[in-house]
């Protein structure tokens, strides 16, 4: 465990970038650093590896203070990954994977070896290996990038706001890979962003700063949603924290109607409105959902697939949240969300107000469930 | 004994020794010139209220005719190729300690922090991440510094006749040989073209991490 132990970072010219700060950082897991500009993320980030020496107080890494061991050796056993990825543009993909192996003293072989491995872990594709920083896009040096955190197997990864400079599809992307690579590895992660929907869709703890270096609350994300500490955290998660919360709410207790759900060949007397719906899911051959239409407006045998209304984005139940099912029903003009399997086949529709219910329900309980995410 | 290539006695060189002399006292300057610049660049890029004051003294030094350098360092070196050699080392300095700072200066910040993170010390920073990103920028002052460094050393010739391939040019007025003039000027002039382009060579053979000029990503 990385512990921060009451630091305070305070500069020649008087300012102070951190203040007083104590966090206990757990290990085998993600802790977001997230706030303003100012508000000494980085600082705080730069001094468990050392960047930056703390004015005051002490960092503890696994009960021995970090000040203890030569710098460079502490170093090379953080990973680190920054903004813009921060490759070495005069090395090719794979000579900037294996530095610090061979820092280590590790053979050029056995680095090698180690970084095609990790190449394949990031999802790069082999081919990439001689090329140089230039010939890569901005996703894919970031990859190197974590590829190169990751090369000597370090237990701690240090990143610096890691995906911000890349566009919002590569981010998601670079997210998602990320909680993979967690799942396999499980490292101890410090992030730093100032974007909170990042904090709460990585993080396993997110720690709020303001400005000035003070600790606004330290929580994990769906405690933060559910009851922020004061008006800074609740003005920082934004205006829709309520629907972000929905994130930490399964969807597997949601009600699934299958009644209304007939495939494109149904003769006339499925054509009739069932369960609660007042419209009807009209599936392919496989099952997967086309739109919905009115019982009365759709011709057996001869159902005019361009003429249904859209579905929204339809939802896994289980896998998704209450925010996937709530959201594919809004979108739909029909006001009902389309359950899918693994496969897209449609396995139930629900209504707004059933999901409303399921809220409600979910909001009774003291804690949301913390596991699902997304 | 005529010939454009057919060298008066009291050179006591061939054409060829001529070009070789030549190139010796152009080139080494430049890198006794190269390696003075890398640590005062090295400090100036470091300490950046430094460079200032080492541009202005680079810069006074260099506006310093070579004949009055010559006058001065006879009494030390007398009619000597290191009398010729040492102004125009001094004078590379105002190419080459700009051309380095830049070169070390564009490393990108991130970069920096990057390798200090992954716990390169300083001297390896320097040697393993600042030098070699900077070789673009470091050869295109020696570039300049080449060339204008070839075609100074024909003012040796004013201090008795250490002036390489400039020695011709006295010669032809001496002896009424016109030709000789014209052929200093031109293998003058081919000498800087070929070694400019033995420093571009150079330069890609260095740097293919380099974007090719034209092609996109």
């Amino acid at each position: 465990m990385i512990r921060i132990d009451s630091v305070t970072k305070r500069y020649s010219d008087g300012t102070v970038a951190v203040d007083r700060l104590s966090l206990d950082i757990p290990d085998r897991a993600i802790t977001v650093l997230v706030g303003p500009s100012g508000c000494g993320k980085t600082t705080t980030l730069r001094m468990i590896n050392r960047m930056v020496e703390p004015s005051e107080g002490s960092i503890l890494l696994d009960g021995a203070d970090i000040r203890q061991q030569p710098v460079n050796s502490l170093r090379r056993s953080m990973g680190y990954v920054i903004q813009n990825a921060g490759l070495f543009q005069h090395r090719t993909v794979i000579d900037n994977i294996i530095t610090v192996p061979r820092l280590l003293g590790w053979s050029k072989g056995k680095a090698r070896e180690r970084a095609a491995e990790l190449m394949e872990r990031v999802g790069l594709d082999s081919s990439l290996a001689k090329r140089y920083p230039y010939q890569l896009s901005g996703g894919q040096q970031q990859r190197v990038g974590v590829a190169r955190a990751l090369a000597a197997d370090p237990p701690v990864l240090l990143m610096d706001e890691p995906f911000s400079a890349v566009d919002p599809v590569v981010r998601k992307g670079l997210q998602d890979e990320l909680l993979r690579i967690q799942d396999e590895l499980g490292k101890t992660i410090v992030f730093v962003t100032h974007d909170i929907d990042e904090a709460v869709k990585l993080g396993t703890m997110v720690a709020v700063l303001r400005t000035g270096g003070h600790l606004a609350q330290f929580a994990p994300p769906a405690e933060l949603l559910t009851a922020p500490a004061d008006p800074f955290v609740e003005d920082f998660l934004g205006a829709d924290r309520g629907i972000r919360r929905l994130s930490f709410f399964p969807s597997d207790a949601l009600e699934l109607e299958t009644g209304p759900i007939v495939p494109l060949d149904a003769d006339a007397t499925r054509l009739t409105p069932r369960g609660g719906a007042p419209y009807l899911l009209v599936t392919d051959a496989d099952g997967r959902p086309l739109g919905w239409g009115e019982p009365g407006a759709l011709t057996a045998g001869a159902i005019d697939t361009g003429r249904l209304l859209s579905h929204g984005r339809p939802f896994r139940p289980g896998t998704d949240s209450l925010r996937t099912a709530l959201d594919g029903a809004v979108l739909s003009p029909t006001g009902w969300a389309v359950a899918v399997d693994g496969e897209g086949r449609a396995v139930g529709v629900v209504s707004q107000a059933a999901i409303g219910e399921a809220i409600r329900t979910a909001h009774s309980e003291d804690r949301p469930e913390v596991t699902a995410a997304g | 004994m005529n010939g454009f290539f057919d060298l008066p006695s009291d050179l006591q060189h061939s054409y060829l020794g001529l070009i070789g002399l030549h190139l010796r006292e152009a080139l080494l300057p430049v890198l006794a010139g190269l390696l003075l610049s890398l640590p005062v660049a090295q400090l100036c890029a470091r300490f950046r209220w430094l460079y200032p004051p080492v541009l202005g003294v680079t810069t006074v030094l260099y506006a310093i005719p070579s004949l009055a350098f010559f006058v001065i360092l006879i009494d030390y070196t007398g009619q000597s190729e290191m009398t010729v050699m040492i102004p125009l080392a001094v004078y590379s300095l105002v190419v080459l300690v700009p051309a380095i700072v830049d070169g070390v200066r564009s490393v990108p910040p991130e970069t920096l922090a990057a390798a200090e993170a992954m716990g390169l010390g300083a001297v390896r920073r320097y040697l393993q991440v600042q030098l070699p990103i900077a070789v673009p920028a470091i050869i295109a002052g020696l570039r300049v510094a080449t060339v204008s460094s070839i075609s100074l050393v024909s003012v040796g010739m004013l201090i008795g006749n250490q002036g390489a391939l400039g020695n011709m040019l006295n010669d032809a007025n001496l002896y009424h040989r016109p030709e000789l003039a014209v052929n200093s000027v031109v293998t003058t002039a081919l000498l800087a073209i070929l070694v400019d382009a033995a420093l571009v060579l150079t330069r890609n053979l260095l740097t293919p991490w380099m974007p090719k000029k034209g092609a996109a990503r």
